[in-house]
């Protein structure tokens, strides 16, 4: 709608200044790299990347594992009492730092948005020099980063990420996950539930609306099938719902009789809490017992549900009473829990325990292989296997850099002694029940790829 | 959109044009310098933002690496496209997170179904972007005031839960959007299994970067910004043409009094029309950026709070005014980035030299305020911001400008807003 005046004199002029801005780019085209991977250390200090929520629903267990981290770089460090160092199987870490250099760490908060724990690492990588980035409470989280490392060269070692895809379809050659999965969620649970609750169930699915209740909904359903369980119907639930009592009601008019909330977080604590209230407890169908399942439980969820959860099962990734209640198999509970309590006050998480334990596994694969390239550390981590991290013998498969170990089945407590003690062990299964084909349908597509070193 | 408004249009608005096309590029004098201080700026940003040596105790601040100074550049995209809707009609978004998150979405649908460059992206970006503004344009433009902001808010959030769930096939859910080494990609050759897909500029990877070394001093060029910042040249070039043009002047008259504007006989309509999807197509350049510079989209980036962020980006800054949005921008995503890196650890090292038992008093008094707690820190200065300059930043900094140069502050600080009519 401008009155233009073309002149040959403001022609020229646009065109010089044009020229010149889209000529500013192209000047910097060569890149200059002059190490060989990505933030190679090069001082007497390495630096660690921290990437755990510390606003939003899962705030918590961001917390939990952000004081786990701090634990291991003193560990590391050669402060305190060494932790879980003194009974892992690898006995190359010396409290001298990682290959003499001593751990340093930078923290940023994930927000439990992929975009922002994708700044986030970005920065640790580009502004801190990071040369492994680890945390995260939330499998998009987990995805995300794990892409990003990729990009970048730089190793990441997932925190608690439970959906299959981080190992599935969208693993990545430098991201390693040691927290357990929906799969074994629901291949632990399955035989566990026809035990409890017979094989002739017709079970009620309700089911968070985004990808990692699709997927863990899935494990379930499929595994519980097999084990001669009907569904009667699934439900999917939006994730910012905070009441529940519309979802409960249809329940008690269909013939099910067992409810799974396949929840996480706020969620799984409303939907618990609005079920209960509803009397699905105390509900009698088809001649059973009504029985609620949370396929994926935490301690932090648990204190929020507070008395609801007595009676109800789930599975977790590890418990600190371990090795108290099943012995020394499960070597290394103890002292990391003796340390984190004397540190802390009270017992860790398993966010914490997954977190610890993955910044010890990628301590010690670099001392193995004497190199912080990543393509060293996978190297040293592809199928190793290790004891004495509390989970008993675990096998960092090589197909797809998964943690295989037991699943603890876990039974909420009817009258907890304590706000840390609300659940009881019910069962462990063993590593062998859990284990599945690298290609099972679950975890179909992807492809690890090659490592990156970067740069 | 009566034929009657078609007709009056060119008459109304060349006789309210301003001089344009006497200066360079046609901008007015004045304008052309402020074009220049924003092309030095971004051109000498990543020296300008790192002024601390690496391994001193300041570099915490340091804001000159590449993701940063992308963001800065996309988000002063977002803001200027928001401040040409805010800033000059008055009329109050509050879903524009939607446009970008849109914008997004086509940009890396652009990249899995066509090429890995990002220019058919980005353009995919605007276009996508502009006929989604265009349309949830045409119904929240029938109402105004906090109806059309409450509509635009609807929307948003609409996107955003269809985006987190309904939509997981096309948009990824809440694990977000990825490129895959399998993506169909037409116009490129297949990838390796496994192999990372990269957006690139005609072979020039976004993520390349070159150090320079001067002394301690570290300075990261990326081409990914460089190309950012171009983009945020051309649009901030746009939005000053559009300010001061005819088209400009009858969005300030929406703004000042739209009853007075229908009464002449002229349906503002189209004006704020125009002016909604401009506005959505500037989200969508920045949404295409964000892809561009780091391949993913998140459903987050059109939750509310993010619509939220560009209202508080553009009115920190200063609404209405050329540089404000991209001055509100900058600062709030230093504050997201760089003070909510501050952590328990780093406050002990700094305060080191005071006896432990005051160091621990006085860490546990910043604490608060910074680390998680950098919402707070800003919702504080946004508080003091708004009460004491509502004018935003660019009013401070004219303040600023007035106390050196008191005699001469009249005449200018007058003819730097342009009497209407």
């Amino acid at each position: 709608m401008t009155k233009s005046n073309f002149t040959r004199r403001g022609v020229m002029k646009t065109g010089a200044v044009a020229g010149a801005g889209l000529a500013t780019p192209t000047i910097f085209t060569s890149a200059v790299w002059a190490q060989g991977f990505t933030n190679e250390p090069t001082g007497d200090t390495v630096t660690l990347g921290f990437n755990v929520p510390q606003s939003g629903p899962y705030a918590d267990e961001g917390a939990d594992e952000l004081r786990a981290f701090q634990l291991a770089v003193e560990h590391l460090n050669g402060e305190g009492d060494g932790g879980m160092m003194q009974t892992f199987s690898s006995k190359e870490l010396d409290g001298t730092g990682i290959l003499g250099k001593r751990v340093e760490f930078v923290t940023g908060d994930t927000q439990t948005k992929s975009d922002a724990a994708r700044a986030s690492a970005r920065s640790m990588i580009e502004k801190d020099g990071a040369i492994m980035v680890s945390g995260g409470s939330s499998s998009g989280v987990a995805v995300a980063v794990q892409a990003l490392c990729q990009e970048a060269g730089v190793i990441f070692m997932a925190g608690l990420t439970h959906a299959n895809d981080t190992t599935g379809k969208d693993k990545k050659a430098n991201g390693f996950r040691h927290f357990f999965n929906s799969y074994m969620s629901g291949a632990a649970l399955a035989p566990i539930l026809a035990a409890q609750y017979g094989t002739d169930r017709n079970a009620y699915y309700l089911t968070a609306d985004y990808n990692w209740g699709y997927t863990t909904e899935q494990a379930v359903r499929e595994s519980t099938e097999a084990a001669g369980w009907n569904t009667v119907n699934t439900v999917l639930t939006p994730l910012t719902q905070t009441d529940f009592s519309s979802y409960i009601a249809p329940v008690l008019q269909s013939d099910a009789d067992v409810l799974v909330l396949v929840h996480y977080g706020g969620n799984m604590v409303n939907s618990l809490t609005n079920a209960v209230q509803f009397g699905l407890r105390e509900r009698q169908a088809n001649g059973k017992n009504f029985e609620i399942v949370v396929p994926l439980y935490s301690e932090l969820m648990a204190r929020g549900a507070g008395e609801n959860i007595g009676g109800i099962l789930g599975s977790q990734n590890w418990d600190w009473k371990l090795e108290n209640e099943l012995g020394a198999k499960y070597s290394g509970t103890n002292a990391f829990v003796q340390s984190f309590g004397t540190k802390y006050g009270f017992p860790p998480s398993q966010a914490a325990h997954t977190c610890y334990v993955q910044t010890l596994l990628y301590a010690d694969a670099v001392q193995r292989a004497g190199s912080f390239n990543p393509c060293a550390v996978d190297e040293a981590l592809s199928g190793f296997e290790f004891d004495g991290l509390g989970n008993g013998p675990t096998l960092y498969r090589a197909d797809d850099h998964q943690c295989f170990k037991d699943v603890v089945v876990v039974r909420g407590k009817e009258n907890p002694e304590n706000e840390f003690d609300l659940v009881e062990i019910v069962e462990v299964t063993p590593t062998e029940q859990v284990t599945y084909a690298p290609d099972h349908p679950q975890f179909a597509g992807g492809s690890l790829g090659a490592c990156n070193p970067g740069a | 959109m009566t034929d009657q408004t078609t007709d009056t249009i060119p008459a109304a608005t060349t006789s309210a044009s301003p001089k344009a096309g006497g200066g360079l590029l046609g901008l007015t004098k004045k304008d052309f310098g402020l074009f220049l201080l924003v092309i030095a700026l971004t051109m000498l940003a990543p020296f300008l933002l790192n002024p601390f040596p690496e391994n001193s105790a300041m570099a915490q601040f340091n804001a000159g690496y590449p993701d940063l100074m992308q963001r800065f550049v996309i988000f002063g995209i977002f803001a200027i496209g928001f401040n040409i809707l805010f800033g000059l009609t008055g009329y109050l978004s509050f879903g524009h997170a939607a446009f970008l998150g849109v914008g997004s979405y086509a940009g890396i649908w652009a990249m899995k179904l066509l090429t890995l460059n990002v220019i058919p992206s980005i353009l995919a970006s605007m276009l996508v972007a502009g006929l989604f503004a265009t349309l949830v344009g045409f119904i929240s433009l029938r109402r105004s005031g906090i109806y059309f902001s409450i509509l635009t808010l609807a929307f948003a959030m609409m996107s955003f839960a269809l985006a987190y769930s309904v939509l997981t096939p096309i948009t990824g859910g809440e694990t977000g959007m990825q490129l895959q080494y399998f993506d169909p990609r037409i116009l490129d050759a297949a990838l390796e299994p496994g192999q990372t897909p990269r957006a690139n500029l005609f072979g020039l990877d976004m993520a390349t970067s070159t150090n320079l070394y001067f002394g301690n001093w570290v300075f990261t060029l990326n081409v990914g910004y460089y190309i950012a910042a171009f983009c945020m040249l051309i649009a901030f070039y746009l939005s000053i043409r559009i300010f001061r043009s005819p088209f400009g002047m009858m969005l300030r008259a929406v703004k000042s009094n739209q009853n007075r504007l229908n009464y002449t006989g002229i349906s503002p309509k189209p004006y704020t029309l125009a002016a909604f999807v401009i506005s959505g197509m500037y989200a969508g350049l920045a949404g295409g950026l964000l892809v561009a510079m780091d391949t993913q989209v998140g459903a987050e980036r059109m939750f509310w709070t993010a619509s939220g962020e560009v209202v508080l980006m553009t009115i920190l800054g200063g609404a209405g005014t050329l540089i404000g949005p991209v001055l509100g921008a900058g600062f709030i995503k230093y504050f997201e980035n760089i003070v909510s890196k501050i952590n328990e650890a780093t406050l002990h090292t700094w305060f080191a030299f005071l006896p432990d038992g005051l160091e621990d008093v006085v860490v546990a008094m910043i604490y608060p305020f910074v680390g998680k707690g950098w919402h707070l820190t800003l919702g504080l200065l946004f508080m003091a911001v708004v009460i004491f300059l509502p004018g935003g930043l660019v009013q401070g900094g004219q303040k600023l400008v007035g106390l050196f140069r008191r005699k001469k502050a009249d005449d200018k600080t007058a003819s730097s807003h342009t009497p209407a009519e």
